[in-house]
């Protein structure tokens, strides 16, 4: 062993001292580099680590539901999950996609547009990437909380609609907010939010939506919430009750069945609306979450406008439902006297042009006056009367009962329809009104057009003495709109009288609607699609067969309740195709208002088949001829394309 | 032994910074772990630290100059458990560190003695060098008997043990007398070594994946959000958003929501910064500055050449550690897995501390024996 080294004492000491300065200024760079980093730029990583700690999640408020008149829930919510994407970390966030897209099933192109339109929001709020989670989505971010920590989950309210299309247009549907509507909104509306895109949920959305609140919570490294710091708690959506009668609805739909239609029953003393249907209809719990954009356009370009609320946008040629305008007219103008006949022998001739009766080449009307006019129908009778009246009158009397423009119903996109007139020709023409013109219009050809609830809204306004009340919806609105335009006592009575015969006197055209015990009275319609010249050229095609109207009511004066029902290219006449469903619909509100005065009130709504059992009448009012070469005569928009 | 020196011999300073140390650590990793799955690892920490002072107490009266006498029989020990482990070793986290000692019941990772084997086998050669200077071919000598463990250990692998091997002879070979040629050389192929790491159609032959990993996120962090990267940005958020005064004991929110990546073994500076803010760490930091001068002041009144080179590699290898650890939680090193002297939690690490700490006690007891 050497021990020599055991008294080597040279110490290197200015080496020593060297080494200790070297630790001093070590240790003085570290602290300088956590003076930069705690004192200088505090805040910053303050701001990061608040950012990694705390969440805000959205709290959404349930919409609320609409319930009928008696208190049944229309519409209703179920509970959901809908997946979030946490957006304060973007280069996390991109990192992920693949997985997220993969495991969600949601195109990676979807989500980078999702994250796209929203980067001028808040990077704390997160975005709904996908509503309504299934099953598999939930495992699937449940399972993968650790490694995919931008992912999170809220319960959410979803709408739930009657299935089946019951009560669809009116009620309307939710869709995930446009970015028209976020901007219009002043920041109430995020992306992902659901807001009423049509009907009354558009109509109503300020009150059904609600607020939605917000939670701050707290997380770990692998998003789990450890604790709640606090909750903005979200105030729901208010319920709205409907003027809609569940049961009458339901007979409604039944009724109208399959064929493309619409049907609208009214009380005209208050102006509420007890059933609203228009087939076809589609269900709307399938856009309830999120449709596709290819979805979207089939149903769109679908020939048979599923979308399309025929209650309030078809604006079709009423018909023979007019002649009430053209005779009410005539009744109040005395021009022609009340008196006036005239010979009916199947057709007559104006300005050297022959204009057809429906019954032309199957029988005549032989000496007509008001009442049987109206009664049977007869088209020539209201060719004269339309000719004394001249199309200003007519066009008058027309827009004072409403028609040519809306109702205000409660409803978004209602359509205006088209009472023409001197004026409008000149206007949207550029030229004069045409004679021959007002002899089309006078049977609610030609140019005229109207939706069933303005029809409704007209026949149930004269049959009160002139009052029309604004149609609406929502059982207790803030005030009602009304139209007073009074019409005497003895023209309402023939009117009334006249109404009363179409349904109950022998001749009328819908015998067929007439109820033991009640006072059913109408006035059918039945509107051709095209001029029979067109139509002989075209062939016999479905989509040019005649448009069916009924509008009935009862009792007879001061009705309770008016019905105005549309079949569209039904090729048969108005009180044959749409009587029945007028009557299914009147008998089921005496049955149910029979039924609450003895007490027991129970909601039993089987009603007959439609057009079963009717006493299908061999006479029913075919709607008056054109001429031959009716362009000289007509409006060119009325001839090719009366319905829209 | 008759010259057996007494108690009032003990660097009793040097033993209270060295016990405040572990307190600071034993505080922040009760901090880090309550409440969680690792709950009562503190409690296994203070086993640690008490095994620590008893070996360190043993192995301070074992007189210096006996362990230096069998530094060739260390050597040789620490080169064949080094090559054990290779072959039979337990792998843990990816790397070949550990093997099993019945008696302790715990895992021992090899290399942290074989640090201390190394600290020997240098301070025993270096005072073998009767020159005040050192010359070129003792240098390589030098290198030679540190490179071979290191390039083991590198096998493992564990460059952040194999790293702490090089302070320790730059260290010695200073206060040997290294000359400033070599020095420079040495320097240049220092650097050349460290921009070939950092250039990555170089470091793509000499490191492994995970180390290039590591290398990358730490100049890019941002590219690398979840992996290494979010480590080093994690910390750095912890660090910066204790501010002065911290968020207070148990109050951390990236320590207790765990944020921080193995925040009770070698980011515990970071939690502890978040906790306790910048006056903490100018305590904890202060502490260990206290601990490596009162180190040089020990080496400074060493009896002899041997004993300051004993103590001077201890500080080389608790500095390195301290310096690499620290500068990694605020984000200026990339992640190497060294742990932070006396605060990480850890029972090989922590064994190391105690007995390179006898070693200076040692050294310290016989001062003035003859």
């Amino acid at each position: 062993m050497s021990y020599w080294f055991r008294n080597d004492n040279r110490l290197p000491q200015g080496r020593l001292a060297v080494a200790s300065y070297i630790i001093v200024g070590m240790v003085g760079v570290l602290l300088l580099g956590f003076w930069k980093l705690q004192v200088i730029d505090a805040d910053k990583y303050s701001s990061l680590a608040e950012r990694n700690r705390v969440r805000y999640i959205p709290v959404i408020a349930p919409r609320g539901r609409m319930l009928d008149r008696d208190g049944r829930v229309l519409v209703d919510n179920r509970p959901s999950f809908s997946v979030l994407l946490l957006r304060d970390d973007l280069p996390l966030v991109e990192k992920h996609l693949p997985g997220i897209s993969d495991g969600l099933g949601i195109p990676i192109d979807d989500l980078r547009e999702q994250l796209n339109n929203t980067k001028n929001l808040p990077k704390f709020q997160p975005i709904i990437i996908k509503p309504d989670a299934s099953r598999a989505d939930i495992d699937f971010i449940e399972s993968h909380r650790a490694d995919i920590p931008v992912l999170e989950m809220i319960p959410v309210s979803r709408r739930r609609y009657r299935p089946g299309g019951f009560l669809a247009h009116a009620a309307g549907y939710v869709g995930e907010v446009s970015e028209q509507q976020i901007e219009a909104s002043n920041g109430k509306l995020r992306p992902g939010d659901f807001a009423g895109k049509t009907g009354l949920e558009r109509q109503y959305n300020d009150l059904l939506q609600g607020t939605d609140g917000m939670r701050r919570v707290v997380v770990n490294s692998i998003g789990k919430e450890v604790e709640r710091l606090s909750t903005q708690e979200a105030i729901p959506g208010k319920q709205i009750q409907l003027t809609i009668d569940e049961d009458l609805q339901q007979v409604a739909e039944q009724s109208l069945g399959a064929r493309p239609g619409a049907a609208v029953a009214l009380d005209p003393r208050t102006g509420e609306v007890l059933a609203m249907v228009s087939h076809p209809a589609l269900d709307p719990n399938d856009f309830a979450v999120r449709i596709s954009g290819d979805d979207w356009k089939s149903l769109n370009e679908d020939p048979l406008h599923p979308l399309l609320n025929r209650a309030i946008q078809a604006q079709l040629a009423p018909g023979s439902v007019f002649k009430i305008v053209t005779a009410t007219a005539m009744l109040e103008d005395k021009n022609p006297p009340e008196s006036f006949t005239t010979f009916c022998p199947g057709y007559a001739t104006f300005y050297g042009r022959q204009f057809k009766c429906w019954v032309y080449g199957k029988s005549s009307h032989g000496v007509v006056g008001l009442h049987k006019a109206i009664l049977e129908s007869c088209d020539v009778f209201f060719y004269n009367v339309g000719m004394h009246l001249g199309i200003d009158r007519l066009s008058y009397y027309a827009t004072k009962f409403g028609l040519g423009h809306r109702t205000g119903i409660d409803l978004p996109s209602e359509e205006p329809g088209l009472m023409p007139s001197a004026e409008w020709v000149e206007r949207v023409f550029h030229r004069k009104w045409y004679a021959g013109e007002t002899i089309s219009v006078s049977t609610g050809q030609g140019a005229v057009t109207t939706t069933p609830l303005q029809l409704a809204r007209m026949i149930g306004g004269i049959a009160m003495g002139g009052v029309f009340k604004q149609p609406h919806l929502l059982k207790d609105p803030p005030s009602v709109g009304e139209e007073r335009f009074a019409l005497s006592e003895p023209t309402v009575e023939k009117i009334t009288d006249a109404m009363y015969g179409v349904v109950n006197e022998a001749g009328g055209t819908a015998r067929n609607v007439m109820l033991p015990g009640i006072e059913v009275s109408g006035k059918s319609g039945t509107a051709q699609v095209i001029g029979y010249a067109t139509r002989e050229r075209m062939g016999k095609q479905k989509k040019f067969e005649d448009n069916a109207w009924f509008v009935g009511y009862a009792p007879r004066r001061n009705p309770e309740i008016v019905v105005a029902v549309l079949i569209q290219e039904s090729g048969k006449h108005g009180g044959e195709a749409a009587g029945p469903v007028v009557k299914d619909l009147i008998k089921a509100y005496y049955d149910k208002k029979n039924k609450k005065t003895q007490g027991q009130y129970t909601t039993e709504n089987k009603s007959e088949p439609p057009g079963k059992g009717s006493a299908a009448a061999a006479i029913a009012p075919r709607a008056a001829a054109k001429p031959e070469d009716s362009a000289a005569v007509m409006p060119a928009r009325a001839r090719t394309e009366p319905q829209r | 032994m008759k010259d057996a020196p007494g108690t009032r011999d003990y660097d009793w300073w040097l033993l209270a910074i060295l016990a405040t140390i572990c307190a600071l650590g034993v505080v922040e990793i009760y901090s880090a772990t309550h409440g969680s799955g690792l709950e009562g690892m503190h409690m296994k920490q203070i086993r640690w630290l008490v095994i620590g002072f008893l070996l360190m107490f043993v192995l301070s009266r074992l007189d210096y100059h006996l362990i230096l006498d069998q530094a060739p029989l260390l050597y040789l020990v620490g080169l064949t458990a080094l090559v054990a482990v290779l072959l039979v070793g337990r792998t843990h986290f990816g790397a070949k560190r550990w093997i099993s000692i019945p008696a302790l019941g715990e895992l021992v990772q090899v290399s942290e003695m074989v640090k201390l084997i190394i600290i020997i086998v240098l301070a025993r050669f270096f005072a073998e060098v009767r020159s005040d200077q050192l010359d070129l071919r003792d240098l390589i000598k030098a290198g030679l008997l540190v490179g071979v463990p290191l390039v083991l250990i590198l096998k493992q692998p564990d460059l952040g043990t194999a790293l702490v091997l090089m302070p320790m002879l730059v260290v010695g070979a200073f206060l040997a007398g290294l000359q400033w040629q070599h020095a420079a050389v040495f320097s240049l192929a220092g650097i050349l070594l460290v921009g070939a790491v950092f250039y990555p159609p170089v470091s793509r032959h000499i490191l492994k994946p995970y180390q290039r990993e590591r290398i990358t996120s730490f100049l890019h962090p941002e590219e690398d959000a979840k992996g290494a990267g979010y480590q080093l940005l994690q910390s750095k958020i912890a660090v910066g958003s204790g501010g002065f005064w911290g968020k207070g004991f148990r109050n951390g929110s990236q320590n207790q929501l765990g944020y921080i990546p193995v925040r009770y073994s070698d980011f515990i500076m970071s939690a502890w910064a978040e906790e306790q803010g910048f006056k903490g760490v100018l305590l904890a930091l202060g502490l260990y500055m206290a601990l490596l001068l009162r180190l040089v002041q020990n080496a400074q009144r060493a009896k002899d050449r041997a004993g300051m080179f004993l103590v001077m590699g201890v500080a080389a290898a608790l500095g390195f550690h301290v310096l690499v650890n620290v500068a990694m939680v605020i984000g200026a090193m990339p992640v190497t897995g060294i742990p932070l002297p006396l605060m990480s939690y850890g029972g090989s690490a922590t064994l190391f501390v105690f007995l390179a700490i006898g070693l200076v006690m040692n050294v310290r007891l016989r001062r003035f024996v003859n």
